[in-house]
């Protein structure tokens, strides 16, 4: 008697290659049809991808650019300063949300309860209010409501006023201040939102990071006669960072991400730049790419550094 | 050994050393000043006429007047929905547990509830008849309640069961009443605005992210390369991209990668563009779960001869999506975040209806009531998704760990 035969729909090593033909094929058809579409639209709308527009002079001011910038450079030059002014506040800001997140995570640990409690109070709020209404309440109600001149808020080395922020020295000058470094108020908002949202998040990452750390390691180094402080930087952040670095990278990419809504203080970021260069350009397409691509790129960048840094906090066993 | 008293124990707390005294009386101090000086604003300086005289512009944006009642019904019905599935889920005790109708942390939501009910109408001075509806549709949350928490166990199992059903049925019922059809006349999404906006477009990026997600993430687990590489690809490109860019991209170039004429309109768009990026999120917040389930799982459903998708969906996918589901409601309240955004692209969502009251003359310089009003909105809502999904998590735990 013959072997009962498989029909070929039961066959185990045919069965995975059909469904990925299928899929695969049901993927190009998808692309081929979006293409096309893409394709016809774009020549019935003369503007079929070039990159020439890109030379031709930009037209537009950036307020408070890092580069020098002025309306006669071309559109490359614009997005180059909207990419820089984006870097500034990603790097900025990824100090300052480092150094806030991590003492508001240990906070978290005081044996003060009402330090304690107000750590716990800063995440529930910051974390549960959304970024751009955030952002929007800093620049509008805070920033923007500076008292400026004479009135503005003093402080040894750091004056608010409504012109912006100044740091070092500050003096007024014929009612003007005056002083080695200015941030712009938009700036100023911009980092503050970003700042206060994401260290609430990288708070959390740090709070899992010492809990993670088995209580026995503080009674220990206490009972060695370590300090608190001691305790934490020699004993227990160093046994928490394994766990808090992957952690951190994910802050820092939203964080990266999130300077895009820039846009809603009136900072002149990457994104900013890039649409109003589509808005005069109408070059949909190739815009969205640079934008996707820049983008994309600091993030790998974000994560590059945070690999090496995970490679290196790592605890090496024997 | 004695307790040490309550004085005691707040010494320990808040005066255990000189340094901590001096944190816990700097601490105090600034407190009282920034309280009072919020109490101040908020009692003698903030003008909330800017909420009172706008509150239905917040609340539907400009979806027609003598339309309105169909808004009322569908909140009507919700009320009376929610009261009845968390009657429900009281009235159904888990296996370890003696049904209680109102445990404690029901108590608390009631009273937090009917507080809430009662009050806000109060404090934003709305008129007497949208009040009184207000009190209404709580005090209807409640009655639900009761009927379904004292005499839900009573039901026939397969009504019980079935009933989560109601919720895509709402869900659907909802949307017909809001846009129109089947012999309601149509509002065009152009009209909807405010609160309405906000929420239609996070329950149905919601609704539709889930399954995408679900599938997604075990394409990103399959054997078959094609489709893990073409899910990784998809998950990779989204999460690495800010959503206001993929926006930006939804309104801009979706309209050249359709032929002519089959665009959606931008409301759609933008709920589209919502679903598709919070798939990506929703995806790895499964493959987490999925990741954390020991394969012998699977192998032990196959071993027992059942079909690679029934073990699936009835071993794999619950035991998995009961892990993830922390990580998921946090996508989730993400998403209802990010539909702020939607500002930017010049919908009339919350925040969007906020920068439009401002921008009226009548209305210049009273944006800190505007946005106060809007935090306190969003912290509700989300801290309440937040609550529920730790409920939802104990109750799910099948094998609570013995305290």
């Amino acid at each position: 008697m013959a072997p009962p035969v498989t029909p070929w729909w039961r066959n185990r090593r045919l069965i995975p290659w059909l469904v990925q033909a299928a899929v695969g094929l049901l993927v190009l058809v998808l692309v081929a049809f979006l293409v096309g579409n893409l394709v016809r639209n774009l020549a019935a709308a003369g503007l079929l991808l070039t990159w020439r527009w890109i030379g031709n002079p930009a037209g537009f001011d950036i307020a408070g650019s890092w580069l020098p910038f002025s309306a006669e450079q071309p559109y490359w030059w614009a997005l180059l300063a909207g990419l820089v002014n984006t870097l500034r506040v990603v790097v900025i800001g990824l100090i300052g949300a480092s150094i806030v997140g991590t003492a508001v995570g240990v906070a978290s640990f005081s044996g003060n309860a009402l330090l304690r409690g107000l750590a716990r109070v800063y995440v529930e709020l910051i974390r549960n209010i959304p970024l751009l209404l955030q952002l929007v309440f800093w620049y509008f109600v805070v920033f923007l409501a500076l008292p400026g001149g004479a009135n503005a808020i003093q402080w040894p080395g750091l004056v608010l006023a409504q012109s912006g922020l100044y740091l070092g020295m500050p003096e007024l000058v014929n009612g003007v201040w005056q002083a080695p470094i200015r941030l712009s108020v938009e700036f100023a908002a911009l980092l503050t939102g970003l700042i206060v949202y994401i260290s609430a998040f990288i708070s959390e990452v740090v709070r899992g990071g010492i809990a993670s750390v088995p209580k026995g390691q503080w009674e220990a180094a206490r009972s060695l006669g370590f300090t608190p402080l001691q305790t934490l930087r020699r004993v227990v952040l160093p046994q928490a960072l394994p766990v808090i670095v992957p952690g951190l990278n994910n802050q820092y990419i939203s964080l990266a991400k999130s300077s895009s809504l820039a846009i809603a203080c009136g900072y002149a970021d990457l994104y900013s730049v890039a649409e109003t260069t589509l808005n005069q350009t109408g070059r949909a397409v190739e815009v969205m790419v640079i934008l996707l691509g820049a983008y994309l790129a600091i993030d790998l960048v974000i994560s590059a550094l945070m690999n090496g840094r995970n490679l290196a906090v790592q605890l090496r066993s024997r | 050994m004695e307790r040490p008293s309550a004085l005691q124990r707040l010494r320990a707390a808040l005066f255990a050393s000189p340094l901590d005294g001096l944190i816990t009386v700097v601490l105090l101090a600034a407190l009282l000043a920034g309280g009072q000086a919020l109490l101040h604003w908020l009692v003698f300086k903030a003008q909330w006429a800017v909420i009172q005289v706008n509150s239905t512009l917040f609340a539907v944006g400009r979806y027609p007047l003598d339309q309105q009642w169909r808004l009322w019904l569908l909140t009507t019905l919700l009320a009376g929905a929610t009261g009845l599935s968390w009657g429900l889920l009281r009235a159904l005790p888990r296996p370890d547990r003696r049904a209680v109708l109102w445990p404690t942390n029901d108590r608390l939501a009631v009273a937090l509830l009917s507080g809430l009910g009662v009050l806000v109408p109060l404090v934003l001075q709305l008129s007497a008849a949208i009040a009184l509806r207000w009190w209404l549709i709580t005090a209807l949350v409640l009655a639900c309640r009761w009927l379904a928490g004292r005499w839900g166990a009573a039901l026939p199992a397969i009504a019980r069961r079935g009933w989560p059903l109601i919720w895509p049925l709402l869900y659907l019922l909802g949307m017909t009443l809001i846009a129109g059809g089947f012999g309601v006349p149509a509002v065009s999404p152009y009209r909807w605005g405010g609160l309405l906006l906000t929420l239609i477009e996070a329950c149905f990026a919601i609704l539709l992210c889930f399954p995408l997600g679900v599938l997604l993430a075990l394409g990103r687990r399959s054997s078959l390369p094609l489709l893990r590489w073409l899910s990784v690809l998809y998950i990779e490109f989204i999460r690495g991209a800010p959503l206001i860019t993929l926006l930006f991209l939804g309104q801009n170039i979706l309209g050249l990668l359709l032929p002519g004429g089959f665009t959606p309109d931008r409301v759609w768009r933008a709920a589209w563009v919502l679903t598709f990026f919070a798939a990506a999120y929703v995806a790895e917040a499964v493959r987490s779960g999925l990741v954390a389930l020991p394969p012998g799982q699977m192998e032990a459903a196959r071993a027992l001869g059942l079909p690679v998708y029934q073990a699936m969906l009835k071993v794999v996918l619950p035991q998995a999506l009961r892990v993830a589901l922390p990580a998921m409601v946090g996508q989730f309240i993400n998403l209802l975040q990010d539909t702020t955004l939607l500002s930017l692209i010049g919908l009339f969502e919350l925040l969007g209806t906020a920068r439009a009251v401002m921008a009226n003359p009548a209305f210049i310089g009273k944006d800190a009531e505007v946005y106060l009003v809007l935090a306190v909105l969003f912290w509700c809502c989300c801290a309440a998704l937040g609550l529920g999904s730790r409920a939802l998590e104990t109750r799910l735990n099948t094998n609570p760990q013995p305290a």
